[in-house]
């Protein structure tokens, strides 16, 4: 035990290993906002632009991109990177703003909860949507329906 | 020769014009205040005179208690960083002719450092985040000669941040170091980045550690607002991007 503190002696603890959540969030907001401007003005242009323009967007529409493997793994990608974009987004809100340690806490489990239960019902949809459920009753079916 | 002296004399001093402005400036004395007021002040000025020599007019024919700090009043020594009209500048370095003088002038203590008196703030928080990037050259023994050279390339990778005058004015522009004074705030990176990129120094591996702390650079969020306040005209954040790439890179 010494009286006077040995000079230069941090004022706080220093991080010893693990993973830098901080720098790897940075690093995840920049790199997923480069690809969610490919993904999300793809999504835009074929959707509202190409072809027939918005007027083509109808449940068959919806059905016949889903039932697609590439329109699956571009919308299942769009969906994660935007809502853990969004979700780290507004934890950084959250840790900038809100000072007081409970609404903190009450903020943060409700963004991350938001985030997860949505991530996961996305992704039931974009992977087992089918347009013509069988022994459904037909006339609750779309027209495309009774072709196949 | 008695004549021609006579001759040159001076006509009768002209009148230097002047005008009125009023300052609004924030009091707090911790021994009577409960909370910080705002008292307005009717000054006459000069053209030529700043917010610092309104300050010490209030101060020296006025209200003798207004508490302020300034020592070199010319913009190097740092002291005087204050909040005029909302934005963080030096006393020394701005003049009232600048301003809107229709309005009276808003002058407060810089945000985000505990209000001590009037426009005095406790500046330890800010000099605790200063040291601990260890601002000095941490290099070992010369190699090869008595000297440690640089070449003016060398020395020009790391001009800008040797500006800095440490008066807080960008840290306390900071919205993150406002509400949580724990982030290292603008002004430590600058002092960092001054010994990361200086060529002699070889403790950048250190610095680039501590600064990549859950307090460290990540939490910068790009505002400007410290090259905005910069009264050396600093491009902090710019200070600060070229660290988070140092960090990512492992090297500077």
């Amino acid at each position: 035990m010494s009286l006077i503190e040995a000079p230069r002696t941090p004022t706080r603890g220093h991080r010893t290993g693990g993973i830098n959540w901080e720098k790897w969030g940075w690093i995840y907001m920049r790199a997923s906002g480069v690809v969610l401007i490919v993904l999300i003005f793809g999504h835009l242009f074929v959707n509202l632009v190409a072809g027939e323009g918005v007027k083509a967007i109808d449940f068959a529409f919806v059905g016949g991109k889903l039932a697609d493997p590439f329109w699956i793994v571009w919308d299942g990608l769009m969906l994660w990177l935007a809502l853990i974009h969004g979700g780290n987004g507004m934890r950084t809100l959250v840790n900038d703003y809100a000072t007081n340690p409970k609404v903190r806490k009450v903020l943060l489990i409700g963004i991350a909860a938001s985030t997860v239960i949505l991530i996961i019902l996305g992704t039931l949809v974009i992977t087992t949507f089918d347009p013509c459920p069988a022994g459904a009753d037909p006339a609750l079916l779309p027209s495309f329906c009774e072709a196949s | 020769m008695s004549t021609a002296v006579a001759d040159n004399k001076p006509a009768a001093a002209e009148v230097v014009p002047t005008f009125t402005a009023t300052l609004m400036i924030r009091r707090f004395d911790p021994e009577v205040d409960e909370e910080p007021r705002w008292e307005d002040f009717d000054v006459e000025l000069y053209e030529t005179d700043r917010v610092l020599d309104a300050l010490h007019k209030i101060k020296w024919e006025m209200d003798g208690s207004l508490t302020f700090r300034r020592s070199c009043a010319h913009g190097i020594c740092g002291s005087d960083a204050m909040r005029i009209n909302g934005r963080n500048r030096l006393a020394c370095k701005t003049l009232i002719k600048d301003l809107d003088i229709s309005k009276p002038i808003y002058v407060e203590a810089i945000k985000g450092l505990p209000l001590e008196k009037d426009l005095i703030v406790d500046m330890e928080p800010f000099f605790d985040s200063f040291k601990e990037v260890n601002p000095f050259l941490m290099a070992g023994p010369v190699k090869g000669g008595k000297e440690r050279k640089q070449s003016p390339v060398e020395r020009a990778r790391f001009d800008d941040t040797t500006k800095c005058i440490l008066c807080a004015a960008c840290t306390s522009s900071c919205p993150v170091f406002w509400t949580d004074g724990q982030y290292f705030g603008p002004a430590a990176i600058v002092n960092a980045h001054r010994f990361i990129f200086d060529s002699r120094d070889e403790g950048a591996g250190v610095r680039l550690d501590i600064l990549n702390d859950k307090e460290g650079v990540w939490r910068c969020r790009t505002t400007f607002n410290c090259t905005d306040a910069c009264p050396r005209g600093i491009q902090v954040t710019q200070a600060i991007a070229e660290v988070k790439q140092a960090i990512i890179k492992g090297k500077p």
